[in-house]
């Protein structure tokens, strides 16, 4: 079986304080040679039949992901079959 | 002169909304988000809130709801409609307004009268008010940042699209400052803070978000657009 998943990032030059909260914490880990971490989200789409990558891609154009500030990408990634069941 | 008033699930500031259209001379209709009719109002306010939770982005999942479609047609069709706060990210989702809005810069939630100036008088929404009037509203946001590429922003610059900008103070970090804007045609208005919240003294710290509801009666009587004048 084969599963879709959409990530969405935001934009590079769109600001991702969630990130920048996250890697201001890192020091506190001992982890000092991060010079960045950014946020994003992992959508994983099942279809009733073989995936559809073209329906994915207007799914994720049209409501994933905000294109004024998101990109996202699409992949299909293997799955077993008791996994999607 | 009915202006509608939108409930989502997870709407908070409808009631609110429905009152201050009240107060302003108006009749409330309350629009219910399943349902596409919309009851031959004269104008609508999308209230604040946190329609559909939040879920994915803010306003992202508002934007298909039924009585959305019926909005988005009315809103090209020159119907005045008034976005407030989650309605601002509404509006942006459904691509009538320009640009976004992100989480808060700080990342905190911010709740606190907030003074704004008012840019654009040319509205539907802000006809009442004299361009540069400074108003205090309250605002209350954890993702209120307006966000959108330069050329969009010079762009709503020269345009004079910019309906309201922070002053003393910018809550979310919003770019240039920008708290409204609207579109081309001047009928569709967004805004962060809460106009509603600040329409009587006994629950606001000033009657200026009054204007926007009283701005709103005004351009129907002027458009004779007075659907519910014999009444």
């Amino acid at each position: 079986m084969a599963r879709v998943v959409v990530d969405v990032m935001l934009k590079p030059e769109i600001l991702d304080p969630q990130g920048q909260a996250v890697a201001n914490a890192l020091p506190r880990l001992g982890v000092t040679d991060v010079t960045s971490v950014r946020i994003g989200r992992r959508i994983e789409i099942d279809f009733a039949g073989e995936p559809d990558l073209d329906r994915a891609r207007e799914i994720a154009d049209k409501l994933l992901a905000n294109p004024v500030i998101e990109d996202f990408e699409i992949r299909l990634v293997e799955t077993a079959a008791a996994e999607v069941a | 002169m009915r202006i509608g008033v939108v409930t989502f699930p997870g709407s908070l500031d409808d009631g609110d909304a429905a009152r201050a259209a009240r107060i302003a001379g108006a009749e409330a209709v309350r629009l219910w988000h399943g349902d596409p009719d919309l009851q031959g109002v004269d104008a609508v306010v999308l209230p604040g809130g946190f329609s559909y939770g939040d879920y994915l982005r803010c306003g992202a999942i508002a934007r298909f709801a039924p009585v959305m479609e019926s909005i988005i047609d009315a809103a090209r069709g020159g119907l005045p409609v008034l976005g407030i706060c989650n309605g601002f990210q509404v509006l942006c989702e459904a691509h009538l307004l320009p640009g976004a809005l992100t989480r808060n810069q700080h990342l905190h939630f911010r709740n606190r009268d907030q003074w704004l100036k008012v840019e654009a008088t040319n509205t539907a929404w802000t006809n009442r008010f004299t361009a540069g009037q400074e108003i205090l509203i309250p605002v209350k946001n954890g993702e209120g940042c307006f966000v959108a590429d330069a050329r969009t922003l010079d762009q709503l610059e020269a345009e004079g699209r910019v309906v309201a900008r922070y002053i003393r103070g910018n809550p979310n970090g919003s770019q240039r400052d920008i708290a409204g804007i609207t579109n081309e045609a001047g009928n569709v208005v967004g805004i962060m803070p809460h106009p509603e919240h600040a329409v009587e003294a006994l629950t606001g710290p000033s009657l200026d978000g009054l204007g926007f509801f009283t701005s709103v009666l005004r351009n129907l009587a002027a458009d004779g657009q007075l659907a519910g004048g014999q009444k």
